[in-house]
């Protein structure tokens, strides 16, 4: 990672300095050593100060609606977040001829708070070394594999692969993944009573404090008025008046995302609560596929969503209950 | 300015000041397209509680919502509370479709009143408003011509888009501009058939006039024109100690305590909404 | 003071909880927030913060304040009355101890707010010293001691006891209750803990973090600084901040309706979203910048202008949580002070 963070300093220094962008949405240093923030870095010199590591979770694509508007803008895209991408260019919230995408390789994110799950407390500095993570606490180094501290969406990674690129670093591309294993939990949910499967949903949703960071932070929530904050709408709400509540909201929202996610993650990674937020849209992602034939939303730009793209193949309504669905 | 008010309308009781209590709308007025006045009293026939003039009150229509109003009547008026209200938004609307016996629920009041019993007393007015920000500024000026000798030289200027758009234009004609040592000034916007009046902007109308920096005034209107004419009067040689205005921002609780009218230290719901022009200059230049 | 041993905690909970609630930090769906203790529920002293305050117990989140019933133009108020009932609070960090002076600051002074202050007056809160800072702590740098958080009754973890001491009146008599289950203990038996505890605090990566930049009086300096277009730009404008922050105050003020029955209750509302400041007629923030300033400003200049304290109490909860780790120390820093280089 730390060759690609030098490749990167100096190649975006260069896009800077010849013109081709007049600034780099990429990361940089937080307080520690596993809080890198979202940032736009506007000189030569300012983008020697960008960070690529294991903790650069965030998907920057949704940034550049708001700052891909004017000029040209780099911005650096790990591969699951050039499905997003896309997905912006397909719904015309981003103009492709406004942005110089540089594809960065990645081989998995890590989670700080899977690591504070595993009673490391006062984490002070995270190593990368090979397979492991060395980590420096308050209360002395200790070192775990990172395998074991993945971010959700990485633990099932479904590709190493840029959908969307101007010029890639490292070079050389990864491959999609194949067995990933997206689906399982949505399978084990699945094959629970529809009690049990209720009272997972339940507890989980139960913890919501309505903090709108899953939305926030979805690349395909782009309303420009959120109908939960419109106070039109009849529905706007900032706090679960009641346990319907608390569950409307994200069902609404991975209604409305249905076909358009990309299943990037963020959702769930952003979560203050660990909510497994993105287990709703696996769910609509999983019925899209068996209903309609594989499809990834983002995976071009020029694609129609199955939702948006009638034909007369599509699966009738009937299609669930003679499924024969708990 | 006045002392801090302290709510003691729900003293007696456990009900929190943050509860309205049920009213009646016992007459809706019409005064504009978009502005009607409603007529509120007590369910038992009071005037709910006390206030003065500038101070506000938060309005309920239950499943709507509430939001904050400038009482329009004057405290000398004990027979009920009126509310000049602009269609704007999702509660107003609903308030516009009100009919007279609708029950509505009320609190207050809320703000800091201008200081009428104080930096106003002996002082000659002049009172500059625009379009619906007569509301508050009425409550002042029927309760200076309800304690005429407590006042000096009263001016009143107002301004709105349209002659149709002149809020209380009948108590204007038929009572204000009948007062003593009292100038009523009217200006529109624009040119209209059947005005005979002066027309164009209130900040210019107001330089025309050439008033002397001899009193204290009083602006209520859209922000732009309080802008324009603080400048005016500053230009006209006032000092930004004689010049008393509104401020208005989304309010919910009325008591300092929900956040959202906060600017820099002050909660307009309670430091306000009446703030002498030097006062502001402390406060942040944006909110 | 009084000792119990640790493993016998259940059974202090359950005499406490024999006639009243109580509230302490329970695990659900895998994260820990304040809920009311039913019995053989753990406690997990190693864990340090809950997600939500203890904000959430005297302020809950989202709270029914009365029933509107309408029939035809008629229209009768049903207030729901303030808490009437004794309950106790257990397991809050010094941190949280002092968010919630900051919020007395804002619902006890005139005019009170009824719901907080009976909920404050029929508290007693049982605090747990930290035996376990983490690298997000700067609660010393407002002059916080973790090892003494103070309250109603504070308690330390000592090894294989928690030693419990009462402050106030309230925490005799709750003490008191219990007394069967305590043993009288030396004042002295929590010394080594408290030592061991503030080795860790001299450590703490943020503790000398600089706040000679912020306070009163320093809104002319500060709100115009050209930082706060930087600082801005990464935020979501989520409300993670506002809603685990321990001191953040704002609510809404909303109506539910379902048929002729309103319920008007109270939530928590955050600065940093769009609609906050959106009146009918327009907003006065319509910016991004304009709101990540705002809570910054008032938290650490408005708040210390009007109150005469700062409305962070350092507890870590948004370094953790922010989800794009846009965090009150990145503002605090970024505006200078000499140890924030």
């Amino acid at each position: 990672m730390q060759e690609i963070e030098k490749t990167l300093r100096s190649r975006c220094a260069e896009l800077i300095n010849n013109g081709t962008c007049d600034k780099v949405i990429a990361w940089d240093r937080g307080e520690f050593f596993y809080d890198n923030s979202p940032a736009t870095f506007a000189c030569a010199d300012c983008a020697q100060k960008l960070v690529y590591d294991c903790f650069c979770g965030a998907n920057l694509s949704k940034y550049l609606i708001q700052y891909a508007k004017e000029g040209k803008t780099a911005v650096l895209l790990k591969p699951c977040d050039t499905y997003s991408f896309n997905q912006l260019l397909t719904e015309h919230r981003i103009s492709r001829e406004n942005i110089y995408v540089i594809g960065v390789g990645c081989d998995g994110m890590v989670d700080i708070d899977k690591i504070r799950a595993m009673g490391i407390k006062g984490i002070t500095a995270v190593k990368e070394d090979g397979e492991d993570l060395v980590v420096s606490t308050l209360y002395g180094e200790k070192t775990v594999k990172k395998a074991d501290c993945l971010l959700e969406k990485c633990v099932s990674c479904k590709s190493k692969k840029h959908y969307v690129f101007d010029e890639l670093i490292p070079e050389a591309d990864g491959e999609d993944v194949k067995e990933n294993g997206r689906f399982d939990m949505v399978e084990k949910l699945e094959a629970m009573t529809a009690e049990e499967r209720f009272e997972f949903w339940q507890e989980q949703l139960s913890k919501c404090i309505r903090c709108n960071a899953c939305r926030n932070a979805c690349p395909a929530c782009t309303c420009r008025k959120c109908v939960f904050d419109n106070p039109h709408s009849g529905v706007a709400s900032k706090a679960n008046a009641d346990s319907f509540e608390e569950k409307m909201f994200h069902i609404v929202r991975a209604f409305h995302v249905a076909g358009r996610c990309t299943d990037c993650g963020e959702c769930s990674r952003v979560c203050p609560q660990n909510i497994p937020l993105h287990l709703l849209n696996r769910k609509f992602i999983k019925e899209i596929n068996e209903f309609y034939g594989e499809y990834q939303a983002g995976e071009t730009a020029d694609q129609r969503g199955p939702l948006v793209n009638y034909t007369t193949e599509d699966a009738e309504p009937t299609a669930v209950s003679d499924r024969g669905d708990n | 300015m006045a002392e801090e008010h302290i709510c003691t309308c729900h003293a007696n009781d456990y009900i929190d000041p943050l509860l309205p209590q049920a009213a009646v709308v016992t007459n809706v007025r019409t005064d504009t397209p978009d502005v009607k006045t409603f007529r509120v009293v007590g369910k038992d026939g009071g005037i709910c509680f006390d206030h003065m003039p500038g101070q506000c009150a938060m309005l309920t229509l239950p499943g709507v919502g509430e939001a904050m109003f400038s009482i329009t009547s004057s405290p000398t008026n004990t027979e009920y509370k009126e509310f000049s209200i602009k269609r704007c938004g999702v509660l107003t609307d609903a308030l516009h479709a009100m009919e007279e016996g609708q029950e509505i629920g009320i609190r207050g009041p809320y703000g800091k009143p201008f200081p009428v019993e104080t930096a106003f007393k002996g002082q000659n007015l002049l009172f500059i408003a625009g379009g619906i920000g007569i509301a508050p500024l009425r409550s002042v000026i029927n309760y200076v011509r309800d304690n005429r000798q407590n006042y000096g030289h009263v001016d009143v200027l107002y301004g709105s888009r349209s002659a149709n758009d002149l809020v209380d234009y009948k108590e204007m004609c038929d009572e204000w501009m009948k007062e003593e040592d009292f100038n009523v000034y009217l200006t529109i916007d624009r040119e209209q058939e059947g005005w005979d009046g002066h027309v164009g902007f209130v900040p210019a109308y107001l330089k025309e006039l050439a008033f002397k920096p001899d009193c204290t005034a009083i602006i209520c209107g859209p922000p732009i024109m309080i802008k324009f004419v603080l400048a005016a009067l500053i230009e006209m040689g006032f000092s930004k100690t004689q010049v008393y205005t509104t401020l208005e921002l989304k309010m919910k609780c009325g008591v300092g305590k929900c956040g959202r009218c906060n600017i820099g230290s002050k909660y307009v719901c309670k430091d306000g909404p009446v703030f002498r022009c030097d006062e502001i200059e402390e406060l942040p230049n944006e909110y | 003071m009084k000792k119990l041993a640790v493993k016998d905690l259940n059974k202090f909970f359950d005499a406490i909880s024999a006639d009243q609630l109580l509230y302490m930090p329970l695990e659900k769906g895998g994260s820990v927030n304040y809920g009311i203790y039913s019995r053989g529920d753990k406690y997990d002293p190693t864990v340090l913060h809950t997600v939500k305050s203890v904000k959430d117990v005297f302020f809950p989140q989202c709270e029914s304040m009365a029933s509107f019933v309408t029939a035809g133009k008629k229209f009768e108020v049903a207030p729901i009355a303030p808490v009437d009932q004794s309950f106790t609070v257990f397991g809050v960090r010094a941190c949280d101890v002092r968010g919630m002076e900051a919020l007395d600051k804002v619902f006890l002074s005139d005019p009170v707010d009824s719901y907080y202050a009976a909920r404050r007056a029929h508290g007693t809160v049982i605090s747990v010293a930290c035996s376990a800072p983490e690298e997000t702590c700067f609660c010393t740098a407002f002059g916080i001691d973790p090892t003494n958080p103070g309250a109603d009754i504070q308690a330390v973890i000592a090894g294989e006891d928690i030693l419990f001491s009462a402050n106030t009146e309230k925490g005799i008599a709750l003490l008191d209750k219990v007394a069967d289950l305590l043993s009288d203990t030396d004042d002295s038996a929590a010394d080594d803990a408290k030592a061991s505890i503030k080795e860790i605090l001299n450590k703490l990566p943020l503790a000398d973090i600089d706040l000679s930049a912020w306070g009163e009086g320093k809104t002319e300096e500060l709100f115009d600084r050209p930082e706060w277009d930087e600082l801005c730009k990464s935020c979501l404008g989520c409300g993670t901040c506002t809603y685990v922050c321990p001191t953040c105050q704002c609510y809404d003020i909303r109506d539910y309706k379902v048929g002729d029955k309103t319920t008007r209750y109270r939530c928590w509302d955050s600065c940093m979203y769009s609609d906050f400041t959106m009146a009918a007629h327009g907003t006065n923030r319509p910016d991004k910048k304009q709101r990540f300033r705002q809570r910054f400003m008032h938290k650490l200049v408005y708040f210390p202008d009007r109150y005469g304290m700062f409305s962070c109490v350092g507890c870590g909860r948004c370094v953790a949580k922010c989800p794009v780790s846009m965090n009150i120390v990145k503002v605090i820093k970024a505006m200078g002070g000499k140890n924030n280089g």
